[in-house]
C-alpha cells in the first residue's frame, strides 16, 4: 500500500485555553485555528470562553470580541461587516460562509472556526486566494465590445439584463470554490465554481461580442468539466447564488452551440 | 534607531488605494503608458466602494429632460454654498461621459423599457433649478457600487495594472515640500517596501471609523489623510461629517436613499410622515443633512419609535412587490439579516448614522493637492481623489449618488493630469534616508509598544467621544468637551500596547497604526467643528443656528501635529470654470 507522508507541520496541536474572566453565566467555547508562518511551530487550536450576554448575533462579532477583549493576536480578514465585500469568508461549524452574516445561534455546541478549506494558510484564519484571483484574471472579466462609437451607451433590453441577475452579484468570497471537492483536488487546473460563475456572467452579457471565444476558452476537460455536479458550491454561497446552475448552463451552451 | 531591510521600487506613479477612484485612476494611467503601481491594504474588490447602493448621478436625461447645469445647481445648493463651483462645474459636465464610459466597461446597469440606463430619483436632485424631482441617479439595482468596483477591477486587469495587495502604507516620502514616494509594509511576508514615484495619488477613502456607529467598513480609517497630516500638510473642511438618515438601528448597516427614491418614507411614533413638515416640497427626498436633523428633532422631542423611542421607521411595504424585488433586492437582504425585518410586511428601524466625510485632502479640480504657505499652491508630486480628497465638490453636505460620480470623474482627471506632468520613465531623485528612518521609527515604536492600554480600548474611547460630542447637533459646550476629551485619548497613546510580535499579518499592529491615523483625524475634526461658529450643511450648531456667509464662506484648513492643531481659512472659489454656466450666488437653502 502506498505510504503517504504529510509534512511535519501539518499536524494540528491543542493550543492555549483562554478562560472567561467576566464571570458570565452564559459562556460559549470557541475553538479557533491558529498558525503563524514566522514561527517554527505547528498549527494549533486555541479555545476561548466567550461571554455571550454581551455579544451581538454574528460570528464576526465573536471574533471581534475575542480580538478586542481577550487576544489581540488573532488574525482574520474583515471589512464591510454586512456581506458585500467578501473579506471574512471562513469555515464556521463545518460550513463555509461569511462571518459577518452567519448567526452564531445557528451553530450548535462549541463553535469551531477554521480558514476556508484546502487553501494554503497565510496566517490564522487568513487563506491564500492568490491562485483563485489568477484564475479570475484568466477568464478576462471585462466587456469586449467592438462598437467604435465612443459617446452613446450600448443598449440592452430588460430581458437581456435580467440574464445577469444571479451572476453579477458574486462577491468573490470563495466560499463556493473552497467547498468543492473537485476544486480541492484539481484547484490548479479546474477553474472552480466562483470563477466559472464569472465566466458565465460575461458569456451571457448581450453587450459582449466574444461569446463564442469565451465559450471555447473554458471548454476544457480540466477548466470546466471537472465539475461533477456535487452542488456544494450552491449550498455554500452566502449570497444565495447558484454557481452550479451557471456551470450547467455553460455545459449546455457548449453541447448545443456550434463553437 | 530601527533597522529593517528595505525593498526598493521605482514607478512613474503610485496609486494608494484600490477602490473606485484608485482603480479608475490606475486604468487611466496604464492607458497613458505610465508605469503604475496600485497599493492596497485589502484586495481591490473588498474596498468600501462595494457598499455603495443607490447609484451614480449624471444628467443623462434617460428618464425625462435633464441638464448638467441643473445637476450643478443641485450640488451647489446641497453643499450649502461651501463647494468650489469651478470643480462642481467640472464634475457635473464630465459626469455623463464618465457614466457612459463605465457602461462600456461593462457595468450591469438596470435598464429602461428602451434598453437605456435606468435612473432613479434621489435626495436633492431636481429639474430646472429646484422645480420638481428629476430622475438622475443611474443604478444597477441597489448594488451600484459593487457593480462599478468589480467592473473597474476587471478593467485594471485588462490593462495589466501592477497591484501590491495587502500592503499597508506607512508614510509619504517628502523632500523640500514635494512628494517623492511612500513606504509600505507587506502584510503577506512582513517586508518593508519603499516606492519612489514622480506622483503619488492618494485614494484611501474616508475615516468613518472615528465614530462609534457608522455605515463605514472596519477598514475606513483614512490612512492617506493621516499620512498627509504627518507630512506637514493640511486637511480641509473636516468638521463636515455626513450622517446618513437611514442606517439600521443598532447595527449601522446602510439602507440606501434609493428606498425613498423608489417611494419609501419615514414615519414617527405617531404614525406621521414627519418630513412633510420639514421639507414641504422634497419631503423624504430632501438633502441628507436636512433629513437627519429632522429625524433627530423627532427623536429628541419624544416622537421616536421603539422601547427607548430612539429611532424612526422607514416604510416600504406599500411599494409594488416587483419594485422591491427588482430594484431593492440588496436592502431586502440587509434588513432581513441585520434588523430581522421582512420589508414587504414591516418597516425598517433606522437612525442617522455616520456615512461620509465631505472633508479631506484639499485639491483643485485636476486632483492636485493644495496647501497654503503664504499663498495657495499645489504640492508637487501629490494628488488625492475620492472620499480622501476635498476638491471641494460636496462642500458642507454631499448629495446622495454624487460620491460614485466623484470617484470616476476625478479618478479620470488625476490620470489625465499625471499624463500631462510626467514623462514616462524619467529618472528619480535621491530621497534623504532621514525620511525613511522617521517613518520606520514610528513603525518600530508602535510595533514594540508595551503599555497598559489596548488599542481596542483607546479606539472605543475615541469613538464614544466623537459620537457624543461631535454629532448631528453641536454646541460650544459639547465641542469644547470633545476638544479636551479627544486629547486625553491621544495622550493615552503613550502607553498603548501591541501584543502581537509577528510581522506577518500582524493585524494587532495594523489596527494600532490605523488608530494612530484615526485619532489625528478625530482631533482635526472636532477642532475644526469647534472653530466654525455657524450652521452650514452637515455642521449644525445649536448656538449658531444660521449660516454666516460673511465670516464663514471659507474652507477650514487644519494642520495637526498629533494633538496640536493650527486652523486657518481659505476662501471658497466664487467663479465657474467656463462661460457655459454662471456662478450661483448664495441663497437661502430650503427643500
Amino acid at each position: 500500500m502506498a505510504q503517504i507522508s504529510l509534512p511535519k507541520n501539518s499536524e494540528v496541536n491543542k493550543g492555549k485555553y483562554f478562560k472567561d474572566k467576566t464571570g458570565s453565566k452564559n459562556i460559549r467555547k470557541v475553538n479557533v485555528y491558529r498558525w503563524d508562518p514566522s514561527t517554527e511551530e505547528n498549527p494549533r487550536i486555541d479555545t476561548y470562553e466567550v461571554d455571550m450576554d454581551n455579544c451581538p448575533s454574528k460570528v464576526l462579532d465573536i471574533l471581534n470580541k475575542i480580538k478586542n477583549e481577550i487576544d489581540p493576536t488573532l488574525a482574520y480578514r474583515r471589512s464591510c461587516a454586512h456581506g458585500v465585500c467578501g473579506s471574512c469568508a471562513m469555515n464556521m461549524g463545518g460550513k463555509n460562509g461569511l462571518a459577518c452574516t452567519k448567526p452564531h445561534a445557528e451553530i450548535d455546541g462549541d463553535i469551531d472556526i477554521y480558514p476556508l478549506p484546502h487553501l494554503k494558510v497565510k496566517r490564522d484564519l487568513i487563506g491564500d486566494l492568490d491562485g483563485l484571483y489568477k484564475q479570475y484574471q484568466s477568464i478576462e472579466p471585462w466587456l469586449k465590445n467592438n462598437s467604435s462609437k465612443d459617446t452613446t451607451e450600448i443598449f440592452q433590453s430588460k430581458e437581456d439584463r435580467a440574464k445577469l441577475d444571479g451572476a453579477y452579484e458574486c462577491i468573490m468570497c470563495a466560499c463556493c470554490s473552497t467547498s468543492c471537492p473537485s476544486y480541492w483536488w484539481n484547484g490548479d487546473k479546474y477553474l472552480g465554481p466562483a470563477v466559472l460563475l464569472q465566466a458565465y456572467r460575461w458569456i451571457v452579457d448581450s453587450r459582449d461580442d466574444e461569446r463564442k471565444a469565451r465559450l471555447k476558452k473554458v471548454a476544457d476537460e480540466l477548466k470546466l468539466y471537472r465539475c461533477h455536479t456535487i452542488l456544494n458550491c450552491t449550498s455554500a454561497c452566502p449570497k444565495g447564488l447558484n454557481p452550479a446552475k451557471a456551470i450547467a448552463e455553460i455545459k449546455k451552451m457548449l453541447a448545443t452551440a456550434n463553437v | 534607531m530601527s533597522s529593517y531591510n528595505i525593498i526598493d521600487h521605482e514607478y512613474d506613479v503610485v496609486v494608494l488605494g484600490a477602490g473606485g477612484s484608485g482603480l479608475r485612476a490606475a486604468v487611466g494611467l496604464s492607458e497613458a503608458g505610465l508605469k503604475t503601481a496600485c497599493i492596497s491594504k485589502v484586495f481591490p474588490t473588498r474596498s468600501h466602494t462595494s457598499a455603495a447602493q443607490g447609484g451614480i448621478s449624471a444628467a443623462l436625461g434617460n428618464m425625462g429632460e435633464d441638464d448638467w447645469r441643473w445637476h450643478m445647481y443641485d450640488t451647489v445648493k446641497g453643499a450649502d454654498w461651501l463647494g468650489d463651483q469651478d470643480s462642481i462645474e467640472y464634475l457635473c459636465k464630465e459626469a455623463p461621459k464618465a457614466v457612459l464610459e463605465l457602461e462600456k466597461y461593462g457595468v450591469p446597469f438596470s435598464r429602461t423599457d428602451e434598453g437605456k440606463i435606468y435612473q432613479r430619483p434621489f435626495g436633492g436632485m431636481t429639474k430646472n433649478y429646484g422645480n420638481g424631482i428629476v430622475q438622475r441617479t443611474c443604478a444597477a439595482a441597489d448594488r451600484t457600487g459593487h457593480a462599478i468596483l468589480h467592473t473597474l477591477y476587471g478593467q485594471a486587469l485588462k490593462h495589466n495594472t501592477e497591484f501590491f495587495i495587502e500592503y499597508f502604507a506607512l508614510d509619504l516620502l517628502m523632500k523640500d515640500g514635494e512628494c517623492k514616494g511612500l513606504i509600505a509594509w507587506n502584510l503577506n511576508d512582513g517586508t518593508i517596501h519603499r516606492f519612489r514615484a514622480h506622483t503619488v495619488i492618494i485614494a484611501t477613502g474616508g475615516y468613518g471609523k472615528v465614530y462609534y456607529s457608522a455605515t463605514s467598513a472596519h477598514t475606513c480609517t483614512g490612512d492617506g489623510n493621516a499620512m498627509v497630516l504627518r507630512a506637514g500638510l493640511p486637511l480641509q473642511d473636516m468638521e463636515f461629517v455626513q450622517f446618513h438618515p437611514t442606517g439600521i438601528y443598532g447595527h449601522g448597516t446602510l439602507i440606501s436613499e434609493g428606498v425613498r427614491g423608489e417611494g419609501g418614507y419615514l414615519v414617527n411614533s405617531k404614525g406621521e410622515r414627519f418630513m412633510e413638515r420639514y421639507a414641504p416640497n422634497a419631503k423624504d427626498l430632501a438633502s441628507r443633512d436636512v433629513v437627519s436633523r429632522s429625524m433627530s428633532i423627532e427623536i429628541n422631542e419624544g416622537r421616536g419609535v421603539g422601547k427607548d423611542q430612539d429611532h424612526v421607521h422607514l416604510h416600504l411595504s406599500h411599494l409594488d412587490k416587483s419594485v422591491i424585488e427588482n430594484r431593492l433586492p440588496g436592502i431586502t437582504e440587509a434588513a432581513r439579516l441585520f434588523a430581522n425585518v421582512d420589508v414587504t410586511k414591516e418597516p425598517i428601524p433606522v437612525v442617522p448614522t455616520v456615512h461620509y466625510n465631505m472633508g479631506g485632502i484639499p485639491t483643485n479640480y485636476k486632483a492636485e493637492v493644495l496647501t497654503v504657505n503664504g499663498s495657495e499652491k499645489t504640492v508637487p508630486g501629490l494628488m488625492a481623489i475620492g472620499e480622501a480628497a476635498c476638491v471641494s465638490v460636496h462642500g458642507a453636505n454631499r448629495l446622495g449618488s454624487n460620491s460614485l460620480i466623484d470617484l470616476v470623474v476625478f479618478g479620470r482627471a488625476a490620470a489625465k493630469r499625471a499624463a500631462e506632468l510626467i514623462k514616462p520613465g524619467a529618472p528619480h531623485e535621491e530621497i534623504p534616508e532621514t525620511e525613511t528612518q522617521k517613518c520606520l521609527d514610528r513603525f518600530d515604536k508602535l510595533r514594540n509598544a508595551q503599555g497598559d492600554n489596548s488599542t481596542a480600548e483607546l479606539r472605543l474611547a475615541m469613538q464614544k467621544t466623537m459620537q457624543s460630542k461631535c454629532a448631528v447637533f453641536r454646541t460650544e459646550k459639547n465641542l469644547e468637551e470633545g476638544v479636551n476629551e479627544i486629547r486625553k485619548t491621544y495622550e493615552s497613546m503613550d502607553s498603548i500596547s501591541v501584543k502581537d510580535r509577528s510581522l506577518v499579518f500582524n493585524t494587532d499592529l495594523v489596527e494600532t497604526l490605523e488608530f494612530d491615523n484615526l485619532i489625528r483625524q478625530a482631533v482635526t475634526t472636532v477642532d475644526s467643528a469647534y472653530h466654525r461658529k455657524e450652521s452650514r450643511g452637515a455642521h449644525a450648531r445649536e448656538d449658531y443656528p444660521n449660516r454666516d456667509d460673511k465670516k464663514f464662506m471659507q474652507h477650514t484648513l487644519a494642520w495637526c501635529d498629533g494633538k496640536d492643531t493650527k486652523i486657518t481659512y481659505r476662501p471658497v472659489h466664487n467663479s465657474t470654470l467656463t462661460n457655459e454656466v454662471q456662478y450661483f450666488p448664495p441663497q437661502e437653502r430650503v427643500y
